[in-house]
C-alpha cells in the first residue's frame, strides 16, 4: 500500500459564497473524507488558510500571493493510502472541490523514506 | 449481616484499599506479599468472626490486623534489612517501627498511584485489565476468569506475567511527573475504556458481574476526576461516555440475555439520572482545546440518548463518526458511520458507501447490507443476511439475524 497526497486547488470559497454554502461544502468534505477513513485509507489532512500567507522567492523577496483570488491556489490536502494511482484518483473524484469549474485535485505519490525513492 | 454475607461485601470494598496501600508501602516487587497479607487478613476475619461475632467496627478491625501482619512480615522477613528498610526509612520514625497509613487520603493516593503503575506500557492490555481488576477492584481470580470467559489458570498466568514485567521494569508506585502525566494518562484511559467495554460487551451470562465491571471502570475514572492534576477534559469525556452507555444497561438485554437493538429498546428503562450525569461530565469535558476520541464517542452516545430519529440527530452522529474515523479507524466505527450515513442520505447512497468497506469476515457488515437492501431488493437482502448468519459466532447474534430474515 502506497501513500498519495491529494492537493486541492481552488479560489477562496469564503469570498464567493454565503457562510451557509460554506457550511454545506464543509459537511460534504467531511462526508467525503469520512468515507475514505471508513475504508481505513485515510492518513492525514488539513486545510490551508488564505490569510497570513506569503511566498518567499529568490533573493528572499516576499510577496503576498496571490492567494485565494485564483483557482490555482492550494486550499488544502489529504494523504490517503491506496493500492495504485488509479485507486487514489478514484478517491479524488469524490472531492467536493471538483464541483467548481476550474478547480483541481492533484494526485501525487508520496516518496517512501526507504532510501530508494 | 452475618459473617458469610458480610465478608464478601467487605472484601470487595476493603481488600482493594488495603492491597493498594500495602503495595505502595512495600514496593512493586512485593506485590504478592501485599496480596497475601490482605488474603490472610480476611481469612482470619472469617475464622474469628464466625466464632466470636462481628466486631463493633469491622473495617477498623481489618485495618488493625492488616497493619500488624504487615509489620510482623517485615520484621520477620530477612529481606527487610537489606531491601525494604532503606525504602521505608523516610516514613519510619524509629527503625523497626513501620507505619502503614490507612487513612482515606493515603488510600486514594495509593490507588491512583497503583493505577498509573499497572497501566505500564510494558504490559499488554489484557494484563493491565486483569491486574486492575485484581489489585484495584478486589476481584477474585474466578470472577476475572468469568468476565474474560476463560480459565483460572489462564488468568493466573496472565497476572503473574504482568507482575513479573512490573518487577523487571522496576516500575515505581508514584504519581507521574507533571511533564509525563498526559502520556501516562493516555494509557490509563485506554485501560479504563477497555475495562468498561469488557463489562458492557462481555458475552458472559452473569449480568451482575458485567455491571460490576462497568461500575468499577467508572469508579476508577472518577478517582482521576477527583484529583486536580488528572481532572482533564479527556477523563471527563470518558466518564461521560460511560454514563451514557450505562444508562441503557437495563434496556439493552432481555431476560434471556439476548441483545435488544437500540431501536427496539424500551426507553422507560433508560436511567435518566445517568444521562444527566453524562451530560454534566460532557460539559466539563468541553474545556480545553484538544478533542480526544472519548469526546467524539461521548458526543455520539449523547445523541443516542435522544430516541427520536431527527435529521439533526443523525447528521450530528454522522459528522462525529467522520471525525472519529479520521482519528482512529475501527471496523465498528466504519459500520456505524455507514448506518448514520444511510439515515442522512438514504439507503441507496449508503449501499455504495457500504460496499466500499469490504469487511467480508464481519457478520455485522452483512447484517448492515441486508438492512440497506431490505426495502428495494429482498433477494439481495436475504443473501446478505444468510452470509451474516453463517459468519455469526454467538447464539444471540444468530437469533437476531434469523429474526431479520423472517421479517423480510
Amino acid at each position: 500500500m502506497d501513500e498519495f497526497i491529494l492537493i486541492f486547488r481552488h479560489e477562496d470559497g469564503g469570498k464567493l459564497v454565503s457562510p451557509e454554502q460554506m457550511q454545506i461544502w464543509m459537511k460534504q468534505t467531511m462526508d467525503w473524507i469520512g468515507g475514505i477513513a471508513a475504508q481505513n485509507k485515510f492518513s492525514v489532512g488539513n486545510g490551508l488558510l488564505f490569510d497570513d500567507a506569503r511566498v518567499v522567492k529568490y533573493n528572499n523577496v516576499v510577496t503576498n500571493g496571490p492567494f485565494g483570488d485564483i483557482k490555482e491556489t492550494i486550499g488544502g490536502f489529504i494523504i490517503v493510502k491506496a493500492e495504485s494511482i488509479d485507486e487514489a484518483v478514484e478517491f479524488a473524484k469524490g472531492s467536493p472541490v471538483l464541483q467548481g469549474d476550474g478547480n483541481t485535485v492533484e494526485v501525487r505519490k508520496i516518496a517512501k523514506s526507504d532510501g530508494i525513492h | 449481616m452475618q459473617p458469610p454475607e458480610l465478608i464478601p461485601h467487605l472484601f470487595r470494598a476493603e481488600s482493594r484499599k488495603i492491597t493498594a496501600v500495602l503495595c505502595k508501602s512495600l514496593g512493586i516487587e512485593h506485590m504478592e506479599v501485599a496480596e497475601d497479607i490482605t488474603s490472610e487478613t480476611f481469612l482470619l476475619a472469617l475464622e474469628t468472626w464466625t466464632y466470636k461475632g462481628i466486631p463493633e467496627n469491622p473495617v477498623a478491625w481489618l485495618y488493625a490486623v492488616a497493619k500488624n501482619k504487615a509489620r510482623n512480615q517485615l520484621r520477620r522477613n530477612h529481606l527487610f534489612a537489606e531491601k525494604i528498610a532503606p525504602q521505608l526509612k523516610q516514613s519510619a520514625q524509629v527503625t523497626g517501627e513501620i507505619e502503614i497509613d490507612l487513612s482515606d487520603k493515603n488510600i486514594t493516593d495509593s490507588q491512583l498511584q497503583m493505577l498509573f503503575a499497572i497501566c505500564h506500557s510494558s504490559i499488554p492490555a489484557e494484563g493491565q485489565i486483569g491486574l486492575a481488576l485484581r489489585i484495584l477492584c478486589g476481584f477474585g481470580i474466578e470472577e476475572i476468569a468469568n468476565a474474560f470467559m476463560t480459565s483460572k489458570e489462564t488468568i493466573n498466568k496472565r497476572l503473574s506475567r504482568a507482575k513479573e514485567n512490573l518487577r523487571a521494569h522496576k516500575v515505581p508506585i508514584e504519581f507521574p511527573l507533571k511533564t509525563e502525566i498526559n502520556k501516562r494518562l493516555d494509557i490509563v484511559l485506554t485501560t479504563l475504556y477497555l475495562l468498561y467495554n469488557e463489562g458492557y460487551y462481555s458475552e458472559s451470562r452473569d449480568t451482575i458481574l458485567r455491571e460490576d465491571l462497568c461500575l468499577e471502570a467508572m469508579r476508577l475514572t472518577h478517582l482521576l476526576i477527583e484529583n486536580e492534576q488528572t481532572n482533564q477534559p479527556a477523563v471527563n469525556a470518558l466518564l461521560s461516555l460511560m454514563c451514557f452507555h450505562s444508562s441503557r444497561f437495563a434496556a439493552r438485554k432481555n431476560e434471556n440475555g439476548e441483545i435488544i437493538l437500540y431501536q427496539d429498546q424500551d426507553e422507560t428503562l433508560w436511567n435518566y439520572e445517568l444521562i444527566q450525569k453524562g451530560a454534566f461530565y460532557l460539559k466539563q469535558a468541553s474545556q480545553g482545546e484538544k478533542i480526544s476520541k472519548y469526546h467524539l464517542e461521548a458526543g455520539i452516545a449523547y445523541w443516542h440518548t435522544i430516541k427520536a430519529g431527527t435529521k439533526e440527530k443523525w447528521e450530528n452522529i454522522l459528522q462525529l463518526y467522520n471525525h472519529l474515523l479520521q482519528m482512529e479507524y475501527s471496523p465498528v466505527a466504519a459500520l456505524n458511520r455507514t448506518f448514520a450515513f444511510s439515515k442522512v442520505k438514504g439507503k441507496q447512497e449508503a449501499i455504495t458507501e457500504a460496499e466500499k468497506l469490504k469487511l467480508t469476515g464481519n457478520h455485522y457488515y452483512y447484517t448492515l447490507l441486508g438492512e440497506l437492501y431490505k426495502d428495494t431488493d429482498s433477494s439481495k437482502a436475504r443473501s446478505n443476511f444468510q452470509t451474516a448468519y453463517s459468519l455469526a459466532k454467538t447464539q444471540t447474534d444468530k437469533q437476531t439475524i434469523k429474526r431479520k430474515m423472517e421479517e423480510l
